[in-house]
């Protein structure tokens, strides 16, 4: 594998990623890095989250932007549709992480993209979140991506850039392997 | 005990390796001694399973000055046959091997290194760790949390199935060492649960050639360590997934699969006495299919350009990995009847009685293809992309032996004569 001479533009900037894994497999402590949000419960089902900032390369960072979210369940559920329920936000997780990855791994290889589209589904069985059949897992039963891409590479070329994608995203890898979560109350 | 001996370089350990670094420096003048702390190829000898045969064929174990002369060039040596192959060839170069000796301790010394052994101690100019890269086994930490009445052990300690209780038997870990376990344990009778990570998968054969002629051939053995671009995860990759057997089959996940083994995703975690497996089985063997396919048709690319393509047979694909859609996640390894655990997870090299600043923070020898950093005229041989991409193979011994030979003998010829510590000294 190499960085190719004809640099494809993908709006990823190759270098800087290259050389920020060089001083990070250096300084291993700035490697360490905490996300947050915040949550507020606003009514029924509805919450609204903010983003905003994190910790990384050993202090604390902030953003220009607040990031905004509303989740709640659709009116089927009684409740009043005003965002997209959680579990579609993790659907939008994998397929964003899953899809970022794919145009970083491309311009490192060199291959430029013209156009990649991520149909994501996860099937679930509500009698787990009902409490109705204890048998039944709250989660998804499986989750199922479908790529489109249409970019200078071969078919093969293009597999390997979404299987190097999954080798390599952190949301695939807390969705497939366990995570302890610990949850307090103040 | 209590006399200290002076001599040029010290090799500890005398598998091919050793050996073939003792070969290159008698050819160079360089007096030296190899210490053993078993018998030669002490561990092919003792910590190898009894169906192994070496997974290279035959024909490729060439050391300086010795090589194949049997009328199978194509087999694959068993491990008594790799021993008296070794045992051979320290007799043919005469290697002044002291066998039966441990070393205990290894510490700067002014401008050299003092080499403590259950038998004495040596004050050398140079030394070479010739211990191997496969000698403590790799369990992960979460082993800690099986259930007690499940009998677990590693490649070191397994000879055969027989030595297992009857019952389920859940093999972790998918390269040579996992694949070859998980299949003779399972036509034992004794059902098969593996769990699968990265890994690479190769056939046996390829085009009517071995997989290691085309290797060879091709010149990706010789590939160096300066040439290739992520030296540190290349060294990381996992080994082929490769038998040695008579008929010179294809051992892969989908003969596995086909016999009956349940593959499962690599083993994630323990809790309560139930395994989870990760849900990335899938993407794991089509990573492994792919790179396969690459390598194939890099071989391919090479026939077609060397004017070969007619001496061998035609271009050919294995079918993909076969992978349940839903393999289980989890696994209860009481009520699912699993008797043993065997780790397949790798191993270490076991450094313990290296007194010298010079392993990385994961307590790796940090080393430029082989000279060590930090420590004047040491060396260190036989880990994975050394210095060629054949630096584990016996075959590879010989060329990363005669490199770091002439390393030693600038190394010697510029070194001073007494004061400051080898620390100081820069290799030439």
């Amino acid at each position: 594998m190499h960085i190719s001479e004809n640099t494809a533009n993908n709006g990823v900037n190759v270098e800087a990623l290259v050389g920020a894994r060089e001083a990070l497999g250096q300084a291993p402590e700035a490697a360490e890095f905490t996300w947050r949000a915040t949550c507020t419960w606003v009514n029924g089902t509805h919450s609204h989250s903010t983003v905003e900032g994190f910790f990384g390369l050993g202090q604390e960072q902030s953003r220009k932007t607040t990031f905004h979210f509303d989740a709640d369940h659709p009116e089927i559920f009684a409740s009043e549709d005003k965002g997209a329920t959680p579990v579609e936000h993790v659907l939008v997780g994998l397929a964003s992480c899953l899809t970022g990855g794919i145009a970083s791994i491309a311009s490192y290889r060199g291959i430029q993209l013209r156009s990649v589209q991520a149909t994501i589904e996860g099937d679930m069985d509500l009698q787990g979140i009902l409490g109705i059949d204890s048998d039944v897992r709250n989660g998804f039963r499986g989750i199922r991506v479908r790529y489109a891409i249409d970019a200078d590479a071969t078919p093969d070329e293009i597999r390997s850039l979404v299987a190097q994608s999954q080798k390599r995203s952190a949301v695939f890898d807390i969705i497939t392997n366990p995570t302890n979560v610990s949850v307090v109350v103040d | 005990m209590g006399t200290v001996r002076d001599i040029t370089a010290v090799i500890v350990g005398a598998g091919h390796a050793g050996l073939a670094m003792s070969r290159c420096l008698s050819e160079r003048g360089v007096d030296h001694v190899v210490l053993e702390r078993g018998e030669v190829a002490n561990t092919w000898r003792n910590e190898r399973w009894d169906s192994l045969r070496l997974l290279t064929p035959n024909w490729q174990s060439r050391l300086p000055g010795y090589r194949y002369e049997g009328d199978d060039p194509d087999g694959y040596r068993t491990m008594p046959e790799v021993v008296s192959f070794i045992a051979g060839y320290a007799e043919a170069i005469a290697a002044p091997v002291e066998t039966r000796t441990s070393v205990t301790a290894i510490r700067a010394d002014g401008y050299g290194y003092r080499v403590v052994t259950d038998r004495g101690e040596w004050r050398s100019k140079a030394l070479v760790l010739a211990t191997g890269a496969f000698n403590i086994p790799l369990v992960p930490k979460i082993a800690e949390a099986v259930p007690a009445g499940i009998d677990m052990l590693t490649p070191i300690d397994y000879r055969n199935p027989e030595q297992l209780a009857d019952g389920g038997v859940l093999v972790v870990g998918a390269s040579a060492t996992g694949i070859q376990l998980a299949e003779e344990i399972h036509r034992s009778g004794r059902p098969v649960t593996l769990s699968v990570g990265e890994h690479v998968r190769a056939p046996r054969t390829y085009r009517g050639r071995d997989i290691q002629w085309w290797m060879d051939r091709t010149g990706v053995l010789d590939e160096r360590y300066d040439q290739i671009d992520d030296i540190v995860r290349a060294r990381g990759v996992p080994s082929f997934q490769l038998v040695g057997t008579a008929d010179r089959t294809t051992l892969d996940l989908n003969m596995l699969r086909s016999i009956g083994v349940a593959l499962r995703g690599r083993l994630a975690e323990i809790r309560d006495g139930t395994v989870l497996f990760s849900g990335s089985l899938h993407n794991k063997c089509a990573l492994a299919d792919l790179k396969m396919n690459r390598l194939l048709d890099s071989f391919d690319g090479w026939a077609n350009a060397s004017g070969i393509d007619a001496e061998v047979d035609r271009p050919h694909r294995l079918a993909p990995t076969a992978v349940d859609e839903s393999p289980p996640l989890s696994l209860d390894l009481v009520k699912g009847g699993i008797r043993t655990i065997v780790w397949a997870t790798g191993y270490r090299p076991d450094y313990s009685w290296l007194d010298l600043p010079v392993l990385d923070r994961k307590g790796r020898v940090v080393h430029d293809g082989g000279v060590i950093t930090g420590a004047a005229g040491a060396y260190v041989l036989g880990l994975p992309l050394l210095r060629r991409r054949k630096s584990t193979l016996i075959d590879g011994a010989g060329a990363d032996a005669g490199d770091l030979a002439d390393h030693m003998l600038l190394y010697l010829g510029n070194r001073p004569a007494s004061g400051g510590n080898v620390q100081g000294v820069l290799a030439a």
